[in-house]
């Protein structure tokens, strides 16, 4: 066993996957110096024919890569904050989506779009604290958000692997997780399956990215009166929506908390599936960011608007106590 | 006071500024950090000389140069940094967002190149209203890169618009430098849209000065869009997180060279030794002023966390899913 960090997880999954196959090559933003800490050596060890420094030209660099993945590359790019992904939704939900069907399965796109450090960064205000993981789920681009330093490891692992383009967010709360890592053990974690951290039998609650350790931590605290189930989707697109009816069926409690905006957000899918699908016995309930929210500056500003433990335990008590 | 003293008051006035936004932010009291303006003051100073209180201008993540040179108040700009109530934007917008529309500061923005096509818009606008106002959009060398700014060259020049681009050329983008990631010359890049353009030395305000000025009245004629490229050496950080975390991608020799021609020497060497030291002493008292205030006002009150989200008042769900209810 070993002490891991997420963000040396993520660091280590790429430098182990380059190494691995000589058509990985990484695209992005001051990563020679790697100011975020994932891209660290690589440039060194591989050179700038595969550790690409790129001009602040994100939708260039974008369809760039969709180009070099339709001629067989497999390229990962590194973009710095997660509104970057607004500026190419374009070039990722409209062009390297939807090659694959629109060439009749003649083209694939295996590109590796990450964000490392999504949501917020306390201080970083309205244009750098989004989250928008939910709108590459509803377009349907493979969506994944990991949760721990074993699943960032494998997790990153597959998304380069996969044949199809994969968004990979890695939430700015989550970077400083730290675990017991059996580093042998360490290797691909599918996509569309979740993890069950936590068994129960009172309420299931689904946690997205960091709030996995949020959902812990009011287990932990519920612990003596609530048995709470802790289920971590690890991947929004496709969804484990078996897992998370084993989980459902069992307990016929169910709430969400999720760090994104609540209109149309991947809370309330999983909330109107489990509805529809699942064994629910209360009405489930969901913790988010408010509608339309757009992050303040002031950090009690910041706070208030994300989702918040206090409110995930209240969440939790009440559906506990409605009656079946 | 003369246009010469108005200049280095200004580049003071920035200097110290962030000089204490630096401390404030190694304090804590700055949440999130800044990107210093330090070594490009003079640019700022230059071009907002040569404005008037109506005239737009749209800035960039390094903004507070450009919105206290525009005439925001540094008292509620450094309030605004600090997160209170009695910021400039309320506490809702931080250094990368400052804004103040009654002074024709449409906002610093945390896109790299988002400011162009918006300050061009607004340039339309005064156009339609038959006014002479024009407006400038301040962005660095790694902006020229967006695919954005290059359509709203296009724009300006074909619609003739009284719109002033101003490259701030500070050779890096975080750690990429101009020579890694810019094709051609920058400069070219504005002529191939028929927009006249110069490179200038920003760190000299008086020639900073001057070709605002030509391009500002170019502007209000009715001769369309021009581009300035103005040259200069950021002397401190890309962002303060730099200031903990050890990224290396200049020299030691290099800063040490970059930093030794000070824009507010250059140009403070213009006047005499009295007056500048009495302008330092007034900018002095200035910012010691805002300090106190801005650790003295009220913080927000959480409950009003997403007040101003529509400007129409809209209230949508929160978080629990209440409606029309304070946010938590
Ligand atoms: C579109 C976009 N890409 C990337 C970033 C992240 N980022 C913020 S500042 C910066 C460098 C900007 O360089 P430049 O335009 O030269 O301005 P300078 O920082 O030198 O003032 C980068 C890459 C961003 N904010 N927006
Ligand atoms: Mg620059």
């Amino acid at each position: 066993m070993a002490r891991l960090s997420y963000l040396k997880a993520l660091q280590r999954a790429l430098a182990d996957e380059m190494a691995r196959d000589a058509d990985v090559c990484v695209l992005g933003e001051d990563i020679g110096v790697g100011v975020n800490n994932v891209t660290t050596g690589l440039l060194a060890k591989h050179g700038p024919g595969r550790v690409i420094d790129t001009p602040l030209s994100e939708q260039a660099f974008t369809s760039f890569a969709t180009g070099a993945a339709l001629a067989g590359l497999r390229p990962v790019i590194e973009f710095q904050i997660p509104s970057l992904l607004f500026l190419v939704f374009e070039q990722i939900a409209n062009q390297a989506h939807k090659f694959s069907l629109m060439t009749g399965g003649q083209a694939k796109v295996p590109v590796t779009y990450f964000v490392p450090g999504s949501g917020s960064r306390s201080g970083w205000a309205g244009q750098h604290s989004d989250h928008p993981y939910g709108l590459f789920a509803h377009v349907g681009v493979k969506t994944v958000v990991p949760a721990t330093p074993e699943d960032a490891y494998g997790l990153f692992l597959t998304a380069i692997r996969d044949d199809d383009p994969v968004v990979l967010f890695a939430p700015a709360g989550s970077l400083g997780v730290r675990g017991d890592v059996d580093m042998d053990a360490l290797g691909p974690v599918p996509l569309g399956v979740g993890r069950v951290h936590r068994e129960g039998t009172d309420v299931t609650v689904v946690a997205v990215g960091h709030l996995v350790q949020a959902a812990l931590a009011v287990a932990e605290q519920l612990a003596d009166q609530i048995s709470v189930e802790v289920f971590d989707p690890r991947t929004l697109y496709p969804f484990d929506w078996a897992g998370l009816a084993a989980s459902v069926n069992k307990t016929g409690r169910l709430v969400v908390v999720d760090d994104s905006n609540r209109m149309c957000g991947i809370a309330g899918e999983i909330l109107a599936t489990a509805a529809e699908e699942m064994r629910l016995t209360v009405p489930p309930k969901r913790v988010t960011r408010p509608d339309g929210a757009v992050l303040p500056f002031a950090s009690e500003l910041d706070l208030a608007v994300q989702p918040q433990q206090d409110q995930l335990l209240t969440a939790v008590q009440e559906v506990y106590k409605a009656s079946r | 006071m003369t246009v010469d003293e108005g200049l280095y008051r200004t580049m003071r006035l920035i200097r110290r500024f962030e000089e204490r936004a630096i401390e404030l932010v190694h304090a804590g009291e700055i949440v999130g950090g800044i990107h210093p303006y330090i070594g490009q003051e003079a640019i700022a100073a230059g071009v907002c000389a040569a404005l008037r209180d109506d005239d737009v201008i749209t800035s960039t993540h390094r903004g507070h140069g450009h919105v206290l040179a525009k005439g925001a108040d540094p008292v509620r700009m450094l309030a605004e940094l600090t997160g209170r109530s009695t910021g400039l934007n309320q506490g809702r917008g931080g250094s990368m967002h400052a804004a103040d529309f009654g002074k024709g500061i449409y906002g610093a923005n945390g896109i790299v190149g988002a400011g162009g096509a918006i300050a061009t818009g607004a340039a339309w606008a005064a156009v339609r209203e038959g006014s002479d106002r024009v407006a400038v959009s301040f962005f660095g060398d790694g902006a020229v890169n967006q695919g954005v700014l290059l359509e709203t060259f296009n724009l300006a020049a074909l619609w003739r618009l009284p719109v002033l681009f101003v490259c701030e050329n500070n050779g890096y983008a975080t750690t990429l430098t101009v020579a890694q990631s810019v094709a051609g010359s920058i400069t070219a890049r504005a002529e191939a849209f028929g927009i006249p353009a110069v490179s200038v030395d920003g760190a000299d305000a008086a020639a900073v000065l001057e070709a605002a000025r030509e391009a500002v009245e170019r502007g209000r004629a009715g001769g369309g869009p021009s581009f300035i490229e103005a040259t200069a050496y950021r002397f401190d950080a890309h962002h303060t997180w730099e200031h903990k975390a050890r990224v290396r991608y200049r020299s030691d020799e290099e800063v040490a060279a970059g930093r030794s021609r000070d824009p507010l020497d250059v140009h403070g060497s213009r006047l005499d030794d009295g007056t500048r030291a009495g302008i330092d002493a007034e900018v002095e008292t200035l910012m010691a002023e805002a300090v106190a205030f801005a650790l003295d006002s009220p913080r927000p009150d959480p409950a009003g966390a997403l007040d101003h989200l529509y400007a129409t008042g809209l209230r949508g769900r929160n978080g629990i899913g209440l409606l029309d209810t304070a946010v938590r």
